[in-house]
């Protein structure tokens, strides 16, 4: 394309200059540049053709001992189906989360415990990111995405309580609780609260087709291993608390 | 680079127009998908015009990160004033700052692991939305897929082998001709999906982590079908039934094994099944068995159920006492009949040595009086990184780093275990070459959070430098990337190796959207950052997942395996932290393949390069007088020009014993080790004949 304009410039250029008939000077300075340019098209040409020897390839083996295939170069990445459980799962766990973060917001007004605040901190943010990530993973699948209201009684139903959820009952007993059985009631209650969250992970991998998109299969895990690590970490602190309790 | 694409635009528009989007479908829709959500659907029935009134702000802020909480009280964040802090966002635009490393090339992501199209008026794109279930909804924009299947076709580790890099890819993996490290180019794209495709290698067999319940054992993309929709049953008291198994004769999770003999037509020979999948392996050669090799298999993620792979058991230790949970598999690859490879062992290596249980690891009792369930404990490795000339390995097993006597591979034992309270999940780790000293990294937020904040603590998703001596562990010190990120880049300390400069402990690292940092552990009380690079966020609104996920040196070069972005390739400059001899002496260290988490032990050739190292060295610290210095590099200089000649050499060697004598009152102990080290160097030279 560029060539044929390049051309038809120059049959306009010579004929420019045959009516002027002094710019000799001029065309053999467009013969080199032309020539120049012609020689860089070339060379690029060249390349192109070496990267052709190279040519990468795209394949796919078969099971074990079972020959390759040789797909098309023009092979895109596709993704397992979705499974309306992932989408369940998602929901519910911002559901259940909320209440975890509603219960980290009384440690400042109900506590001086320094570890506590300081697990309340850890908690409290691996929390909220967690329902940030869930709500964009939701809204940016199209489906619905749940609002818990934060200091809002739950029902008894069970339709509305995750496992693990603390009841109202409990809620409300943390919420009059001060110091030391404040604490008491946050470190028994966060630990039920993220065991429920374990047996929410198990129920989602034990559903047919579910758990293969890999953001909600790597969320999924590491939310697991999260919360199995805070676990811990309450439980040491509830070992603790124990001597001076008794 | 001339990019035409303007992703923070875009992606501004896909966040608006999905949530519209959203908001539309949420309330036209009749039903609420999950019972679990009817409290929230009721909700909001109830105060349908509040919600309609707030609906603009609310749904746009779907994607817009939250700001970190303030920094709890006694702990300190990044600098938010380094240059890195503030790079402008952009997926293949970004802004790019370095320090100390020159970056030589980025190869994007090749099409077969990418969803294809940034243009909505692609006819693939319909598909593409079909498959994401978004076929239906016109208002979400169609290239919207680009943001939602980012991890799908990450990018993630690395492995090196002669002139061939494999660098895997939740949807399989790529290898790279890098005999020319400046022009690598793609030679070959294996499709097979399952995730998160960690890799390694070993002569012609290439070994490959899978972990997903959409592996097949065919290496097939089409993954396994969902449950179709329940119908609505009047009686909610009845529990469901499962019209499709969940155990899939041809699902894989575990270890492939492919022969690339032939590297642009790979064949699979072996995959081993393992009840949990396959996180992450490690390559085990047993310096005694010449007719085997191991791979310590790490899993992380749920245990099947038996019904698809017997003896699979997810229940706790007193429940079954072979549960799959707390513990490794150790899979035996003949190497002349790799496709007889097996589970030889399933070492227990959270065993209490005492009482026996095996799950002793920060077993927190049982605490029954007040209703609290069992507790949880360390059940798992989430990598393990061994180094056969010590016949240590180190793991990094979620709760706790331990450390493992490997000299019989097939039966590890655990020789010790450290926890920290500032760690939420020990990732991985690296020994210091002379296996002093172990750096381990926390994944706080398993890398999908932005974790480099100024007001994230820099405690929290740091590396942790530990001492080793006599098989036990002591800590020392953090290290943390010392520059702020933004809150839309996911960054946590990650996967590095070290980069054999004599005389020093240096490792190179990854740390996601952080970029890649250099840094010193020579001192492990006082780890400092001696070069990095870093690039933007890919956007700038919302955090998409992107970033190093490792950063290796191998054979003079560093590499970086880039999730969403491809593969980088970069060179150390000199700096005043580190002289060019200091970067040439590392150089001078060729492996013939390199398995990071199968730790080599560096040699280094006794040659004139590796003792200008340690004189430049010598020479930062003033361990050695101005004069001396002066007296060495003469000396080194006239050795060097005269072409080794032996005279010159004599009298450069004459200078070691004077070392040797003065080591004995360096001001520290990596002074002393350097003086004897490069004593050592000047007796060992050779001259020419």
């Amino acid at each position: 394309m560029n060539i044929l304009r390049v051309h038809r410039h120059w049959k306009q250029f010579r004929l420019h200059c045959e009516r002027q008939k002094q710019c000799v000077l001029r065309v053999s300075l467009f013969c080199t540049l032309l020539l120049i340019i012609l020689g860089a098209c070339g060379s690029l040409e060249l390349a192109r053709a070496q990267q052709t020897q190279a040519r990468p390839v795209v394949v796919q083996p078969g099971a074990p001992g079972q020959p390759s295939k040789i797909l098309p170069s023009s092979t895109q990445g596709v993704l397992p189906p979705q499974s309306a459980a992932d989408t369940a799962f998602m929901q519910g766990m911002i559901v259940h989360h909320a209440q975890a973060v509603e219960m980290t917001a009384m440690i400042p007004s109900h506590t001086n415990n320094k570890d506590l605040h300081t697990l309340g901190a850890r908690i409290s943010r691996s929390q909220s990111d967690e329902i940030d990530f869930m709500k964009c993973w939701l809204a940016a699948r199209g489906e619905a995405v749940p609002k818990p209201m934060m200091g809002m009684p739950m029902s008894h139903d069970s339709m509305t309580m995750m496992p693990g959820m603390l009841t109202p009952e409990q809620m409300d007993a943390l919420r009059k609780a001060k110091g030391a059985e404040f604490d008491h009631l946050f470190l028994v209650g966060m630990i039920q609260h993220h065991n429920g969250a374990l047996t929410m992970v198990r129920d989602l991998f034990n559903t047919s087709g579910a758990g293969q998109d890999a953001e909600l299969f790597n969320f999924a895990t590491d939310a697991d291993n999260t919360q199995r690590a805070e676990i811990r970490i309450m439980q040491n602190m509830l070992k603790k608390e124990r001597p001076e309790e008794k | 680079m001339s990019r035409t694409s303007h992703p923070y635009l875009f992606t501004l528009a896909v966040a608006l127009i999905v949530c519209f989007g959203i908001y539309r479908a949420q309330s036209q829709s009749t039903q609420p998908a999950n019972p679990s959500q009817s409290q929230t659907e009721g909700q909001k029935a109830a105060t349908p015009s509040a919600a309609q009134k707030n609906k603009g702000d609310d749904e746009e802020d779907l994607f817009a990160p939250e700001p970190a909480p303030a920094l709890p009280p006694g702990m300190t964040g990044s600098d938010p004033n380094d240059p890195r802090a503030k790079l402008s966002a952009g997926l293949y635009n970004a802004g790019e700052i370095s320090m100390g490393m020159k970056h030589l090339l980025w190869l994007k992501k090749p099409d077969a692991f990418q969803l294809g199209t940034s243009n909505p008026d692609d006819p693939k794109v319909q598909k593409i939305m079909g498959q994401l279930g978004m076929g239906n909804n016109p208002k979400i924009p169609k290239a919207a897929h680009l943001v939602i299947a980012q991890l799908a076709f990450a990018n993630s580790d690395l492995a090196f082998q002669g002139n061939h890099l494999f660098q895997g890819n939740f949807y399989g993996i790529s290898m790279y001709d890098i005999s020319d490290p400046a022009k690598a180019h793609l030679l070959t794209s294996l499709v097979c999906p399952g995730g998160q495709g960690d890799v390694s290698v070993y002569k012609n067999l290439l070994f490959m982590s899978v972990e997903m319940p959409n592996g097949r054992l065919d290496c097939g993309v089409q993954g396994f079908p969902p449950e179709p929709p329940q119908p609505e049953s009047k009686d909610s008291q009845q529990p469901k039934k499962r019209h499709i198994p969940v155990a899939q004769k041809d699902r894989f999770r575990g270890v492939r094994i492919f022969d690339i003999s032939d590297i642009q037509n790979p064949k699979q020979v072996a995959a081993i099944q393992t009840c949990r999948g396959s996180h992450t392996h490690t390559l085990v050669v047993d310096p005694n068995d010449k007719d085997n090799v191991y791979i310590y298999v790490s899993e992380t993620s749920f245990v099947r159920q038996s019904e698809e792979l017997a003896g699979c058991s997810d229940e706790k230790p007193d429940e079954n006492p072979n549960t799959s949970l707390f513990r490794i598999d150790v899979i035996q690859v003949p190497l002349a009949a790799p496709q007889d490879a097996k589970i030889v062992s399933s070492p227990r290596v959270f065993m209490d040595a005492r009482t026996g249980a095996i799950n002793g690891l920060n077993n927190g009792g049982t605490h029954g009086k007040n209703g609290l369930k069992k507790p949880v404990d360390t059940n798992q490795c989430h990598d393990i990184t061994v180094y056969s000339a010590l016949g240590l390995a180190a793991g990094a097993c979620s709760g706790n780093g331990i450390l493992l006597d490997i000299k019989d591979p097939v039966h590890p034992k655990r020789v010790d275990a450290v926890n920290d309270p500032n760690y939420s999940y020990w990732h991985s780790a690296t020994f210091s070459n002379d296996g002093t000293k172990v750096v381990f990294t926390d994944e706080w937020g398993g890398g999908l959070g932005a974790r480099c904040r100024a007001n994230d603590p820099n405690k929290w998703g740091a590396d942790a430098i530990f001492h080793l001596k006599d098989d036990k562990l002591t800590f020392s010190n953090y290290y943390k990337l010392p520059a702020a990120q933004s809150d839309t880049e996911n960054c946590v300390a990650h996967n590095g190796s070290l980069i054999p400069v004599p005389g020093r402990d240096i490792e190179v690292q990854a740390w996601y959207q952080g970029g890649v940092s250099v840094m010193d552990f020579t001192d492990p009380s006082h780890p400092y950052e001696i070069a990095y690079f870093d690039r933007g966020p890919i956007d700038a609104k919302m955090l998409v997942l992107g970033g190093f996920w490792s950063a290796y040196w191998y054979n003079g070069y560093i590499y970086g395996s880039e999730i969403a972005r491809g593969l980088d390739v970069f060179e150390l400059t000199p700096t005043k932290f580190l002289t060019q001899n200091e970067i040439d002496a590392a150089k001078s260290v060729q492996l013939a393949d390199l398995n990071v988490q199968d730790q080599p032990k560096i040699e280094w050739p006794a040659n004139l390069v590796v003792a200008k190292a340690y004189v430049d060295q010598l020479s930062r610290s003033q361990a050695l007088s101005a004069r001396q210095i002066s007296q060495l590099r003469k000396a080194i200089q006239s050795a060097e020009t005269s072409h080794m000649n032996k005279k010159k050499v004599a009298k450069l060697q004459k200078m070691a014993p004077r070392l040797d004598k003065d080591a004995a009152t360096a001001k520290n102990p990596s002074d002393s080790m350097r003086m004897h080290e490069l004593a050592d160097v000047l007796k060992r030279l050779s001259a020419a004949a």
